[in-house]
């Protein structure tokens, strides 16, 4: 068997793979977090009850509709992206004049709330949901076995973190987003409908959300709690990578996966430490974040 | 002395009567519960309500000041007064390191930031040998309090945390009420112009949140002996989430609010424990609507009323 530091090559492999999985759930909230950020100027607390709605959702779409996975991955965004929609229009545009600090306890509340529903409806101790038979198995790449779910999980979240990007950096309608986060009422003088633009923005966030929500429900088991654990980390990630760019959000998200991954492989005690380790290195030489703008 | 209003000292005095009446009439475990809270609430709001910086990790050095109180106490067999004074510590220290970390940054990013490394405090606690992982330290004895004040008695207990909690309440009136208190508030209004005027803000934002972590250690050493216990719970996120619950509801940069705000949510968690995971709901319900239609809190609005400064 090869063997690269000590280890055996398909154990390393396994965790880097594992690693980029949990970093490609980062990159895709991260990114929502940091879209949001933008143009609400809110931390949205509520991102992992989100993430958590949208596993539920294809987990319901499938036992209660019969809905399978694939219409569901385009299903269960579209719903909760809506719901989204509701929440900022009916609750969080009431808050854009106060300090940014009430945003992310109004937030708090919310996720408090969502996840109490849920765990009075469904308790706290997960359902399964199956994987897709197209994507059963595992594929010999060779040097590892790669399950081909796990394949699909990065394949698909680089995609749409590549196209979130392109939406936003290449796309008329992400040009008039950068402006009216740099300057929302001179871009409201041009004629744009901002408030509109800022709901969107918000449900898109969302769905972002639930997007990884419904890749997740495979990996993880679907339970009321999927969300609040992996959104500290989230945070983490978000202040190790800087607000600033939409790329740095990805890059930073796939890349705390890897090194996360890397240390189950290494120095398992610390392996859900580390990015918080890394994210104290990082504030002490560079406390604007890797790609963050100065403060 | 502690630099009270009249309507203020009126408001203490009152507080100081209900304190020693109370034990007559409710029962003495509930009533410390509440006191070990509010001097939490009180702490966190040196922050928040002065600094004007949310820290959303405050569960660290409670839990933390909990772990070693208890932890002293059952294995170290110390006096009771040394446990607790080491979970204060124990704050401090903690505070020292991590606030040193979470200062670099301000607003929203300050929040993320200390919630990380609670976070991460809660991992090393998860792991730790000496924590007990999910069981936590249980049957902490009470001990004794100099040596030979027996704390078995419930009663005993309550005087010494209804002193504990007065002399956290009367320090922290004392430092927000001191030229270093002033110069807190003048930073949490307008940050450049203090640094303008030679402060070196970091240095007070530094001190004021070891000063916040001290009172919040010694709060959670003074929960673990009360209850002989100390668990995860008191190091989780939902903790921190409650004690800004706590303060955001009695009223934030209010002197008696965060009493006020421990005093409503603790006896809403008595009343409603039967309830389960409602508690959640209403606890995150409760959030919103301070956020969205009660911003100043019960005392805040209570003062606002009358037009008094409580």
């Amino acid at each position: 068997m090869m063997m690269i530091l000590g280890v055996p090559a398909p154990l390393l492999f396994g965790q880097v793979l594992l690693g980029l999985i949990n970093g490609a759930f980062y990159a895709l909230l991260s990114l929502g977090l940091a879209v949001i950020f933008g143009m609400l100027n809110i931390i949205n607390f509520a991102h992992g009850a989100l993430f958590m709605m949208g596993a539920f959702c294809s987990w319901m779409l499938l036992n209660y509709v019969g809905i399978g996975y694939f219409p569901a991955l385009f299903l269960a965004p579209l719903i909760i992206g809506i719901f989204g929609l509701v929440l900022e229009k009916t609750i969080i545009s009431r808050l854009y004049k106060l300090d940014h600090l009430y945003g992310l306890l109004l937030t708090f509340g919310m996720a408090l709330v969502i996840e109490g529903l849920f765990r009075n409806a469904y308790g706290s101790s997960g359902m399964p949901y199956r994987i897709p038979d197209m994507l059963q198995g595992a594929t010999n790449l060779g040097f590892m076995y790669m399950p081909n779910y796990r394949g699909w999980v990065v394949l698909v979240a680089v995609i749409v973190c590549l196209a979130t990007w392109a939406i936003i950096e290449k796309t008329p309608l992400g040009a008039k987003l950068r402006a009216a986060t740099e300057n929302a009422p001179m871009v409201q003088a041009f004629g744009v409908n901002v408030p509109r633009l800022i709901t969107f923005t918000y449900a898109g966030g969302v769905a972002l959300a639930a997007f990884a929500g419904v890749l997740a429900a495979p990996i993880l088991s679907v339970n009321p709690n999927m969300g609040t654990s992996l959104i500290t980390t989230v945070f983490a990630v978000v202040v190790i990578g800087g607000m600033g760019s939409i790329m740095g959000s990805v890059v930073t998200g796939f890349g705390l996966g890897v090194i996360e991954g890397l240390t189950k492989v290494f120095w398992p005690e610390a392996s859900a430490t580390v990015v918080f380790l890394v994210m104290v290195i990082v504030l002490l030489t560079r406390p604007r974040g890797l790609f963050g703008k100065s403060a | 002395m502690f630099g009270f209003t009249r309507t203020q000292t009126i408001a203490f005095l009152v507080m100081l009567v209900l304190i020693a009446l109370a034990p007559f009439f409710l029962y003495p475990v509930f009533l410390m519960r509440v006191l070990c809270m509010a001097l939490f609430a009180c702490a966190f709001n040196l922050m928040l309500g002065y600094v004007g910086l949310l820290s959303f990790g405050h569960a660290a050095y409670f839990g933390m000041g909990a772990y070693i109180t208890g932890w002293t106490m059952k294995f170290w067999h110390v006096d009771a007064s040394v446990a607790i004074a080491l979970g204060g510590l124990t704050g401090a220290i903690l505070g020292l390191c991590l606030g040193y970390l979470a200062i670099r940054r301000s607003g929203i990013y300050f929040a993320m930031i200390t919630l990380a490394l609670a976070q991460m405090v809660y991992f090393f606690c998860l792991q730790a040998p000496f924590t007990g992982g999910e069981d936590g330290i249980q049957q902490v004895p009470r001990g004794k309090l100099f040596g030979f004040i027996d704390l078995s008695n419930d009663m005993t207990m309550y005087w010494v945390v209804a002193s504990i909690f007065l002399a956290g309440f009367l320090l922290i009136h004392r430092i927000i009420h001191s030229p270093f208190g002033q110069v807190l508030k003048g930073i949490r209004e307008n940050e450049p112009r203090a640094v303008s005027l030679g402060y070196r803000t970091d240095d007070y934002k530094l001190i004021a949140f070891v000063l916040s972590c001290t009172l919040s250690g010694l709060a959670g050493g003074t929960k673990a002996l009360v209850f002989g216990i100390a668990t995860l719970t008191d190091v989780n996120y939902p903790m921190s989430g409650e004690v800004v619950l706590m303060v955001l509801l009695g009223g934030l940069g209010t002197v008696f609010g965060p009493t006020m705000g421990a005093m409503i949510l603790m006896t809403m968690e008595n009343y409603l424990a039967e309830f389960g995971a409602w508690v959640t709901v209403i606890q995150g319900v409760i959030f919103m609507v301070c956020v969205l239609a009660f911003r100043r809190g019960v005392i805040g609005e209570i003062g606002g009323l009358f037009k008094l400064k409580l």
